[in-house]
């Protein structure tokens, strides 16, 4: 999708870029690409820096160190008005005195376009978003979707090459946020721009982006497609912030075998010397359960003891406490269902190529 | 029991507020109808009815005169104050910066510093610079006088104000004036408007500072009506001051209608 429309999007490079206040480091030294055309989501917890390295690109805040770049073109010193960017705002931050029509009209008028024009964009953009019907209200007289919409119609009407969106789905209740995902996607597909997209939230991430990148302690983690990020997580951070994730701590032997509480356990990826202290990543509905008093027949078993189990419906969740005392987690799909009871001793199976050693 | 006893209470703070609402209105209520006696004293209650002392105030070149002044210096003042009192809250609400408590202190100081010690000094500097007796001297007196009673509503005004809107303006493209001329301003619209009514209010009856800077070319209504008190026996000025009353009422009462139009808008 983003190849298709790679020239209309414009591209984004940071390399070094930092922010300090006094002595906090918002941001430290990141470097980070937005493809033309990309979906680039700054995932993190929130203080992580996602939302200044947004405020940075879009100009309201100002770069200590470092480049900043859309198309090249070194953009750090110019007033957010002459970046010719479009953003979305949490709170929607539309114009309370102005009607609906004004509001997505306001940057046309900024670029002096003629009122013929201006009234074509406003219903084509408002057409987007599905408010065709809605130009002469007032903002307080809409719903909180509906406000977004709004703020989303004045955000792509002049067409910009580059759309921040600062956690826009943050105010609104879950199935609105569910069917706005939808929307923000298909817009994208239709306008081509490149969006930098800002939650915190992991779903929000997976749904929307064609890449993530996850913040932590004002540095970038890992960038990755969805599929990188949750199957090969490179920090132990990553995969316990993008789904669920089982750790069972331990010792590095050798190559990629870990000494589990005394137990062999085999990794099928991660570099590390012997003695390092490590933790095996396995994702939850990777492990099977074997309620069985002997040790099966498997590369990697590890003993454990039910504490509860969780019904989803769908799944469901068992967590399981290890001889050191940790819990780790195991999910199983309806059809494939273990019958196990609260305190019963069972074994935990999975194959080296599901688990992967991580720095601890 | 409960019940009574609040009902109690609350009769007792209406008895409350009704005297207070009394005593604050009374002197109106005295000067209203004196303007309209058919006698020259300040005989209460008046013996019959005219209407002399209104012709004599919208005849009497001097009366007039003043009038012309104090509106002619009310409305420069609400201008000066009003555009520099903003431009100040803004920068308060905005930006931290060096003796920004300092300078905050000293713009609000004419509020709780007495006029008489600013009319002391303010007539020592005029007298200087030739500037008594002078429009501009009493634009420049008054606006000083006139800035805390802008800078304290527009700052509220601000405090209500979400920043974000600044930066959605922004990012559509608007300079910083254009933002502030079509997102800020029309926004704290309210407390700019409030701000502007009470500069000229106070520029409109202010007599301490007046009384020192006037002269025998320039002396507003309350200088006017000041002199007026001391030298003659004249019920004009009961007219006089019924005027203002009438103007200053007719202005709050612009104000609260604008105010109160605009908050349902939003």
């Amino acid at each position: 999708m983003s190849i298709d429309h790679a020239p209309r999007g414009a591209s984004i490079t940071m390399r070094g870029l930092t922010k300090r206040y006094d002595a906090v480091t918002a941001v430290n030294a990141i470097d980070l690409e937005a493809r033309p055309g990309e979906f680039l989501t700054l995932l993190g917890p929130s203080g992580s820096g996602k939302t200044t390295t947004l405020n940075m690109i879009a100009g309201f805040v100002d770069v200590t160190e470092g480049e900043l770049q859309i198309d090249g073109k070194p953009v750090a010193d110019l007033p957010p008005y002459r970046r010719n960017i479009g953003m979305v705002f949490q709170e929607y931050a539309l114009f309370p005195h102005m009607t609906v029509t004004r509001n997505v009209e306001y940057p046309l008028r900024q670029r002096k376009f003629a009122k013929a024009e201006r009234r074509e964009k406003v219903a084509a953009a408002l057409q987007t978003v599905g408010l065709e019907d809605y130009g002469g209200r007032m903002p307080k007289a809409l719903s909180g979707g509906q406000q977004q919409r709004v703020a989303l119609a004045r955000a792509i009407v002049y067409e910009p090459r580059v759309l921040l969106m600062d956690e826009p789905l943050g105010a609104l209740d879950k199935k609105l946020r569910d069917s706005l995902q939808l929307e923000i996607k298909r817009i994208h597909g239709e306008l081509g721009t490149t969006f930098v997209y800002v939650t915190h939230d992991q779903d929000e991430a997976l749904v929307l982006s064609d890449r993530i990148a996850v913040f932590n302690d004002a540095r970038i983690e890992q960038v990755g497609t969805p599929t990188e990020l949750y199957e090969r997580p490179e920090s132990v951070f990553v995969a316990r912030f993008l789904g669920e994730s089982s750790l069972f701590c331990g010792t590095v032997t050798d190559g990629r075998t870990v000494d589990v509480g005394g137990r062999r356990i085999v990794a099928g990826r991660g570099d590390c010397a012997p003695g390092d202290a490590v933790a095996v990543v396995v994702r939850p509905e990777r492990i099977r359960i074997a309620a069985g008093e002997s040790e099966p027949a498997a590369v990697n078993a590890v003993p454990g003891r039910v504490i509860q189990e969780i019904y989803l419906g769908n799944s469901r969740k068992v967590e399981v406490q290890l001889s050191d005392d940790t819990t780790v987690l195991v999910r199983e799909s309806a059809g494939s269902i273990t019958p196990t009871e609260p305190g019963q001793h069972i074994w935990l199976t999975f194959d080296p190529d599901n688990a992967a050693i991580l720095p601890a | 029991m409960i019940r009574r006893s609040t009902t109690f209470w609350r009769a007792l703070l209406l008895a409350f507020c009704a005297a207070v609402a009394v005593w604050l209105v009374a002197p109106s209520l005295i000067v209203v109808p004196l303007s309209f006696t058919d006698r020259a004293s300040f005989n209460f209650p008046p013996s019959g009815w005219s209407a002399q002392w209104y012709t004599n105030f919208f005849t009497d070149p001097s009366w007039l005169w003043s009038l012309e002044a104090s509106l002619r210096v009310g409305v420069l003042v609400a201008i000066v104050a009003t555009v520099c009192g903003t431009a100040a809250a803004v920068a308060f609400s905005r930006t931290r910066f060096f003796g920004e408590q300092g300078l905050r202190a000293l713009l609000l100081a004419p509020m709780i510093v007495p006029v008489i010690v600013v009319a002391i000094g303010i007539y020592a500097i005029y007298l200087r610079l030739n500037l008594l007796g002078t429009t501009l001297g009493f634009v420049v007196a008054h606006s000083v006088l006139a800035l805390p009673f802008v800078i304290v509503p527009v700052l509220a005004s601000l405090q209500g104000f979400d920043r974000r809107l600044e930066d959605a303006a922004a990012i559509c493209g608007a300079r910083r004036w254009t933002t502030f001329r079509t997102v800020t301003l029309p926004l704290v619209a309210p407390g700019v408007l409030s701000g502007a009514l009470f500069a000229f209010a106070t520029s409109f009856d202010e007599v301490i500072l007046s009384l020192f800077i006037q002269s025998p070319y320039l002396q507003t209504l309350p200088v006017r009506m000041y002199s007026s008190v001391t030298r003659d026996t004249d019920p004009t000025i009961a007219a006089a001051a019924t005027v203002i009353l009438a103007l200053t009422t007719a202005l709050t009462v612009l104000a609260s209608i604008i105010t109160i139009r605009r908050s349902r808008v939003h």
